[in-house]
């Protein structure tokens, strides 16, 4: 069920242009005010889902550290792993983002014979940032519906990513690393017991929703052989307000486009959110240097203290007879 | 019935231990290693987690809180109540102080938040946590133990579960879910092992802290931390020693001291004017084997001629109120700074401890800070002035040795410690809490001869939990102690196997007193030590007779080059 459901959900999506734009022709709706709607969610859900935890104040310092502090001279901090300094925090936030290191240090557990070992495994780290890289290419590729001119490196990207040479128009790698890492992390989730236990049909649904968009997209590039000219003229006209649905595109196109669509209006309720959420963790966006400087909690309010009066006043005769100095004799 | 075998499935997945006549579920000698080593982590429940209610059972949940220790301290709802009970006697409108506790804290905490919305459910913190190794049971995996709050959360506080509901990964708050709440977070011992794996720095430390704050304000604690909290509050640490107590006791140790040294040492106590205030964790006073740690540190203080005093008022390192609220680790650790401004010191030490020391890193200045009464510490013996700690004041007690050692301040005879083939256990806090990885392991290397570190992933940031931090330390949860504890146990079983290892060296109070329990099950053998208790045994004191015992009266040269083949 949690992943049929969610199976299911992203079929129906797709057929719901096939549907609204194949029978019944309802281009302006899918083609204009679904995009619109979508966009404005995306942005809109964002925009007040970062705010709202921005807003949330950091009243501790917590970062978890995972190197040597910073402490006497000439024992050597780990810079990148337990930061000190802003530049550390930097480093060690580029370094999570960019190259996903936490997931880089991901071990496997075995119980074999009573023995327990922890021996690295780097797939998950692997197909992760696979299909994050990809992604991110296949919307760069997307510029050049986007843009007139089209920059320099968008059409360089897209040459490059098209090295493989094979078919016409060439397969891009970008659109068989995304899809193959997807396939993985799905596999990978159905595969092991625990992870399978542990898996939400949301979880599933955005692997089958990303799944859709890649195959759908590759469909229009290579089976479609959609008219690329129509689709930018499209576009362009829903960026600059003035939408005109592309002129014979099919209805497959806007299967493409509104499994994109949904995937923008669901965005910010789920827990693709990550996006912006790494940003904003304390456990890794912190300097751990909060001996050296006081870090300040807004709403530090005061708590009731047994004070050392009240103390002394329980225990005086007795600190007395034991020869413990006191404040005060009586 | 004690020691009724217990029909129901263990941690919910794994085979039941079979019972031993007339041993009951809080006796580590009532479990088998080979038994609890049936740990199968594809073996799971038919039924959705969501679906699966918890299985509180004897061994593997702690008594609930006293109601005279909630009185003591003004918390919410005292009653008598019991896990088993099928009626918690939750106050009528339970449900509406979870939501306003939850909004509250939301408010209040931005990583709460952020934990709350970003998990994406990858899988990599799942085995990582020391309680699932041992256990297999799914809900130890970090993930979902975040999940059990999380879906309430989605639930009432976000519009994809409003709407969504079940297939969001919501689920309506229940008191099942209030029970499922208390055995799981007080199943996670805020280690923060999994946060170092996690790719958003998820720290279920965090989601637990939050957890159980909600917890209290339905009434809700166990009395193995609410107890020693009453008690710090009272009389200044948790064990509840009152200040002619102290003086007893440290009296004692100076006696001790002089017996098997020949060196009288002071026992400076609430003296005003002392340039150093001194604080540790009161385990050290009364937990054997803390109590020759603490031998240590007076005979160190003594040797180097350290200005210093204890207070009977700050008695009290460790800080129960971590693993209680913030508002309660607040109340408990102000009077660490109090007292110093009080005796008018111009920094303060702090001892071997663990979660203490994460107070102190993390939380000390900010809540109760600026010290802006005392100095920047500075050592009397090397003149080293600790920048790091320029605000809070506070350094550690084997930063201080650390720096004595490096500038070859102390006298040391290593060749003493021979006997002892040393290992050490990286504590959670400090490992992953400020990162002490090198100053222990530089002092360690000064004072013995036979030091073996445990296999790469069990140590420093990836350490392993003793099993029974964060208030977890008790006797009624044995079961889950010894599955926790053993990812720890097995890797001090390897060095022992491989090097010879005897000793378990850890600068933490709690880990003094809970790996004791897990060696003897898992590694028996390997004994317990403090750090400074190495020191000391290495320690050439002047003045000092020829040292035949070390403090625990054994003789000092013991085992020496018997093991040293292996």
């Amino acid at each position: 069920m949690r992943i049929l459901v969610p199976a299911l959900a992203v079929v129906v999506l797709a057929l719901l242009p096939l549907a609204g734009v194949g029978v019944l022709g309802w281009t302006g709706l899918f083609g204009a005010a679904v995009p619109y709607a979508a966009a404005a969610l995306f942005l809109g859900g964002v925009v007040a889902k970062v705010l709202t935890w921005a807003r949330a104040p950091v009243p501790f310092r917590i970062p978890t550290t995972c190197g040597q502090q910073r402490s006497l001279p000439w024992i050597r901090p780990a810079r990148l792993e337990n930061p000190s300094s802003t530049w550390g925090v930097l480093g060690r936030m580029a370094l999570e983002v960019l190259a996903f290191r936490s997931l880089f240090r991901n071990t496997r557990t075995r119980l074999v014979g009573g023995h327990l070992s922890y021996p690295s495994t780097k797939w998950l780290w692997a197909a992760g940032l696979a299909f994050h890289y990809a992604f991110l290419v296949v919307l760069l590729r997307h510029l050049r519906f986007f843009t007139e001119p089209v920059p320099a490196f968008v059409a360089a990207l897209a040459h490059l990513d098209g090295f493989l040479l094979i078919g016409l128009p060439e397969v891009y790698a970008s659109t068989l690393v995304l899809v193959g890492a997807l396939a993985f992390l799905f596999l990978r989730r159905v595969a092991s017991p625990p992870l399978r236990y542990l898996s939400l049909p949301a979880d599933y649904f955005a692997l089958f929703l990303l799944l859709g968009i890649g195959l759908s997209g590759a469909w229009l590039r290579h089976l479609a052989k959609i008219d690329v000219p129509a689709v930018k003229g499209a576009v362009m006209g829903l960026l600059h307000l003035s939408p005109r649905p592309p002129a014979g595109a099919g209805a497959s196109f806007y299967v493409h486009l509104f499994l994109v669509c949904t995937l923008l209006a669901y965005f910010p309720f789920s827990k693709l959110m990550h996006m912006a959420g790494v940003f904003l963790s304390p456990t890794r966006n912190l300097a751990a240097n909060s001996r050296a400087i006081r870090h300040v909690n807004p709403w530090n309010h005061p708590v009731p203290v047994h004070t050392y009066a009240e103390y002394e006043d329980e225990f005086r005769a007795r600190m007395r007879d034991a020869k413990i100095p006191v404040e005060k004799e009586a | 019935m004690p020691g009724a075998p217990d029909a129901g499935p263990v941690l919910a997945a794994q085979p039941a231990p079979k019972a031993e006549p007339r041993l009951k579920p809080d006796q580590m000698e009532y479990y088998h290693p080979e038994e609890l080593l049936q740990v199968d982590y594809d073996r799971l429940p038919e039924k959705d987690w969501m679906s699966e209610p918890p299985d509180i059972r004897p061994g593997n949940f702690i008594h609930p809180t006293k109601p005279k220790n909630l009185e003591a301290l003004g918390f919410p709802y005292p009653r008598d109540w019991a896990p088993l009970d099928p009626d918690w006697k939750l106050p009528a409108d339970w449900k509406e102080i979870v939501f306003k506790g939850m909004r509250d804290r939301l408010e209040k905490y931005r990583s709460f938040r952020v934990f709350m919305d970003v998990c994406v459910r990858c899988g990599a913190c799942a085995d990582k946590c020391h309680f699932y190794v041992g256990g297999g049971d799914p809900k130890n995996m970090p993930v979902l133990r975040a999940e059990l709050l999380r879906s309430v959360y989605r639930n009432d506080f976000t519009a994809a579960g409003k709407v969504l509901g079940r297939l969001a990964g919501a689920r309506p708050l229940t008191p099942e879910v209030i029970k499922e709440w208390f055995l799981y977070f007080y199943q996670c011992t805020e280690c923060r092992r999994c946060s170092v794996f996690c790719p958003y720095g998820i720290d279920t430390a965090e989601i637990t802290m939050m957890a159980r704050e909600l917890l209290h304000e339905l009434g809700i604690g166990v009395n193995w931390i609410m107890q020693p909290v009453a008690a710090c509050d009272r009389t200044g640490n948790h064990l509840g020693i009152q200040p002619h107590g102290l003086k007893d006791t440290l009296e004692f140790f100076a006696d001790d001291i002089e017996e098997v040294t020949g060196v009288r040492v002071e026992v400076p106590i609430n003296k005003k004017g002392a340039e150093v205030l001194f604080v540790t964790p009161s385990g050290d006073f009364l937990a054997d084997p803390g109590i020759y740690t603490c031998m240590g540190y007076m005979a160190l203080f003594h040797e180097i001629g350290l200005d210093y005093t204890f207070s009977t008022y700050a008695s009290e390192g460790g800080n129960f109120g971590l693993f209680t609220s913030a508002d309660t680790m607040k109340r408990l650790n102000a009077k660490i700074y109090a007292e110093a401004k009080r005796l008018g010191v111009k920094w303060i030490l702090g001892g071997e401890c663990g979660h203490m020391w994460r107070v102190i890193h993390q939380y000390m200045d900010t809540m109760n800070g600026p010290a802006d009464f005392l100095e920047v510490p500075v050592s009397p013996v090397t003149g080293t002035r600790f920048e790091h700690a320029r605000s809070t004041k506070m350094i550690h007690v084997i930063e201080l040795l650390a720096d004595l050692v490096h500038h070859g301040k102390l006298k040391l005879d290593p060749s003493r410690n021979d006997g002892r083939r040393v290992t050490f256990h990286d504590s959670c806090n400090p490992a992953r809490g400020l990162g002490m990885l090198e100053e222990p392991r530089e002092v360690l290397r000064a004072v013995c001869r036979n030091f073996f570190e445990m296999p790469r992933n069990t140590i420093r940031e990836q350490t392993f939990c003793c099993g029974g931090g964060a208030g977890l330390g008790t006797e009624e949860n044995m079961e889950v102690r010894l599955r926790g504890g053993l990812p720890r146990g097995n890797a001090v079983r390897h060095v022992q196997e491989r090097h010879g290892v005897n000793r378990l060296a850890a600068m933490c109070a709690i880990d003094r007193a809970t790996l004791a329990t897990v060696c003897d099950f898992w590694a028996p053998g390997v004994k317990l030590t403090g750090i400074t208790e190495l020191v000391a045994n290495a320690l050439v004191m002047k003045g000092e007779n020829e040292r035949a015992l070390d403090f625990r009266k054994e003789p000092m040269r013991a085992g020496a080059g018997e093991a040293s083949h292996a």
